[in-house]
């Protein structure tokens, strides 16, 4: 993916086989040889931590069908036949339950290193809009996987998220129908949600495939948001990177364990142990945490269609940000106006996130609001504007002159 | 360099902290089901708390006493069989207890060769019978079908409002399920409504004050009183509904202990291999 590939086979039989797919190259100048900006920080390797998520995603939710029954009667039973009486099951459960959550952790560090670094302006527009669209897949697969055990909340938390496609005018109500496979959700809406709960993970990983040939192509971007220019600038991704991502994914990995080992329930909901009953609604639907910001702004919005297109809409105008941002400087640290925006809008999603989980009365709702519009603003206008008014500061001449300049200069002064 | 490596890990850590912090806010807030108003269940000190926590069994052996004699009148726990029982991270009663006890119940089993249902004594393998044939007979026969209780004690809880829940991510308070029980066992303050509760959200539970002092002879000499007999259930529910619980906070401890020491080895070996490079 970058030039040539310098790998060499060492056997009669791997060059028999290079010669008839190269494959071994094509990951030798991948993952071996592939030169990454020298002065990558830890944000940086978030990329890595989440392939590594999707994986352990994967491994461990193809174990869990094994035992699993997506009938509405025995989804719960199995679910805790699985907690029970299968071998670690409870481990594969917890592991794979807050997997999700970790894995939408990595994600929006990942995605907020982007945005802080200036990471999905040109030559990375696609590289950017193919990560959205992961991060779409993710939500829609999480929020299918929360169905399944069929508790309380997976039951009308699928209820309310469907319901929304409601809002279309005039074949609303048929989409719905049509999507719950009966006139509510049910046994019907339980089986074709785990299919795609099954199916979409594949196709994350092939949407990750493409992403990471879409990096390859311009290479990392870095903290001073220069490009590479000499070979100066650059370390081969092995040892260097491939120890710095491995040191930093078992870091996280410390943070995951404390989860699944100590506090498995604590991003879950007590109402989820509670087997679905259409007939009790829960007294306070929530979706899961990382669905909130968006589910805040779903209810700021006083109509049903404009909440259900603001909604969907905060998302999608990610996609369009590379050409929303009118700033030629990529990295946040030599932007001293957008480092800040960026930051009162990092607040802004939190508090919207708050705001999600809270009941939608009172001060809430008129909070809500305040962020919702404050979210827009952002992306719509503070950014466009910034790229005219803001003066950046001086850009590094190169990466290398920016690792070593400093150093220089402390060498001048002693 | 070293003052824009200062500046660049503050603001990781700022960055991380307001990440887990937005993260756990969420988690914590969606907890927070029935406004701030209700009394919150005095926090209990339990064995099973804590990384280190375990089970005691003489504790689940009581509970399990009070269970049988009181609660499983009218609650199924249809998820656990006579065998989890024997289990060393619960109850830990002897095998010969375990199939003694299962065969004083009759379980209903069927169809014979001859077509007909018919009632045997239980086995091990057989899950607690539940004491109604259906929700409906249980809704008949009370109003509301009592809830089952083997998911019970995860399936409660009480609202932790900012900044308790943050709080609870590093105290690794999981017990608000069994706090909650005791506290509605301990709840009945209004001797002139029975169904009053001090800690039921709403205060109008169906449930009329199930225990009361003597109700439950205990063999070890614990005292026989409402207090303790709370506690014991509440115990022995959590471990109904977390069954694995030991065995988890176990195997965290050797998982912890592994990462820990792989990531200290890994960052002496990026550190090495770095040391040559200017970045």
């Amino acid at each position: 993916m970058s030039g040539h590939s310098t790998y060499v086979p060492k056997s009669g039989v791997a060059r028999w086989f290079e010669s008839r797919l190269p494959i071994m190259g094509l990951m030798h100048s991948s993952f071996i040889t592939f030169p990454n900006p020298r002065n990558l920080n830890y944000w940086w390797t978030f990329g890595g931590i989440l392939a590594f998520m999707l994986l352990a995603q994967i491994v461990t939710g193809v174990i869990l069908a094994m035992h699993y029954v997506p009938n509405s009667a025995l989804a719960f039973d199995s679910v805790e036949h699985i907690m029970r009486d299968v071998n670690y099951g409870w481990l594969l459960r917890y592991t794979h339950a807050n997997g999700a959550s970790m894995f939408f952790i990595a994600v929006y560090i990942h995605i907020l290193r982007g945005l802080y670094y200036g990471s999905y302006k040109a030559p990375r527009e696609v590289l950017w809009i193919l990560g959205v669209i992961i991060y779409l897949l993710m939500m829609a697969t999480g929020f299918m996987g929360y169905v399944l055990p069929w508790g309380q909340m997976s039951f009308w938390g699928a209820t309310v998220i469907t319901s929304l496609f409601s809002a279309i005018p005039v074949v609303g109500n048929s989409i719905t129908t049509w999507l719950w496979g009966g006139f509510a959700v049910g046994d019907a809406t339980l089986n074709r949600f785990f299919s795609l709960h099954y199916l979409l993970p594949f196709m994350i990983a092939a949407v990750v495939v493409l992403h990471i040939w879409a990096l390859h192509v311009p290479g990392s971007n870095n903290p001073t948001g220069v490009e590479v220019k000499s070979g100066k600038d650059t370390l081969p991704f092995h040892p260097y990177f491939t120890i710095k991502d491995g040191f930093a994914l078992v870091c996280f990995l410390i943070f995951f364990a404390w989860f699944i080992f100590y506090i498995p329930n604590y991003l879950g909901h007590a109402d989820n142990y509670i087997v679905a009953n259409p007939l009790k609604t829960p007294p306070h639907i929530v979706p899961e945490w990382y669905y909130l910001p968006f589910y805040a702004i779903l209810r700021s919005i006083p109509s049903k269609l404009g909440g259900v297109c603001c909604m969907f809409g905060s998302i999608l105008l990610f996609a369009v940000l590379p050409w929303l941002d009118t700033s030629k400087v990529k990295s946040a640290a030599y932007r001293p106006l957008y480092r800040a925006f960026f930051w009162v809008f990092v607040a802004c999603v939190i508090g919207l996130g708050y705001i999600g989980a809270m009941p939608p009365e009172g001060a809430y709702v008129t909070i809500g609001r305040i962020l919702t519009i404050w979210y827009f603003l952002h992306l719509l206008v503070i950014i466009p504007l910034l790229g005219f008014v803001e003066t950046p500061r001086e850009l590094p001449a190169s990466i290398a002159e920016s690792v070593l300049a400093p150093k220089r200069s402390a060498v001048g002064n002693a | 360099m070293v003052l824009r490596k200062i500046s660049g890990l503050s603001g990781m850590v700022l960055a991380t902290s307001l990440m887990i912090g937005g993260v756990a806010m969420a988690a914590g807030t969606a907890k927070t089901q029935h406004g701030g108003q209700e009394p919150i269940p005095p926090r209990q000190s339990w064995s099973f708390a804590g990384p280190f926590g375990r089970f005691d069994p003489a504790q689940l052996q009581r509970g399990f006493e009070v269970y049988q004699k009181v609660c499983s009148a009218c609650h199924s726990l249809n998820l656990v069989a006579f065998r989890d029982l024997a289990s060393p991270d619960g109850p830990d009663f002897s095998e010969a207890q375990v199939k003694a006890l299962a065969a004083s119940y009759k379980i209903k089993d069927g169809p014979n060769d001859s077509g007909d249902m018919f009632e045997r004594p239980g086995r091990p393998a057989d899950h607690f019978p539940p004491p109604f044939p259906n929700k409906q007979a249980a809704a008949a026969a009370f109003g509301t079908a009592p809830p089952d209780m083997s998911d019970l004690a995860k399936a409660r809880t009480y609202p932790r409002p900012f900044p308790l829940f943050i709080f609870d991510a590093f105290t690794q308070y999981q017990e608000q399920g069994p706090d909650y029980i005791v506290g509605i066992m301990n709840g009945y303050t209004h001797p002139n409504d029975p169904h009053y509760n001090e800690y039921f959200p709403g205060h109008k539970i169906a449930m009329p004050k199930p225990l009361s002092d003597g109700l439950v002879k205990y063999t070890d000499g614990s005292p026989e009183t409402v207090k303790q007999y709370s506690r014991d259930v509440a115990a022995f529910l959590f471990w109904a509904s977390e069954p694995n619980l030991d065995a988890r906070k176990k195997m965290g401890f050797h998982v912890m202990i592994f990462l820990i020491v792989f990531a200290g080895l890994l960052y002496f070996t990026k550190k090495r291999i770095w040391a040559n490079v200017e970045h």
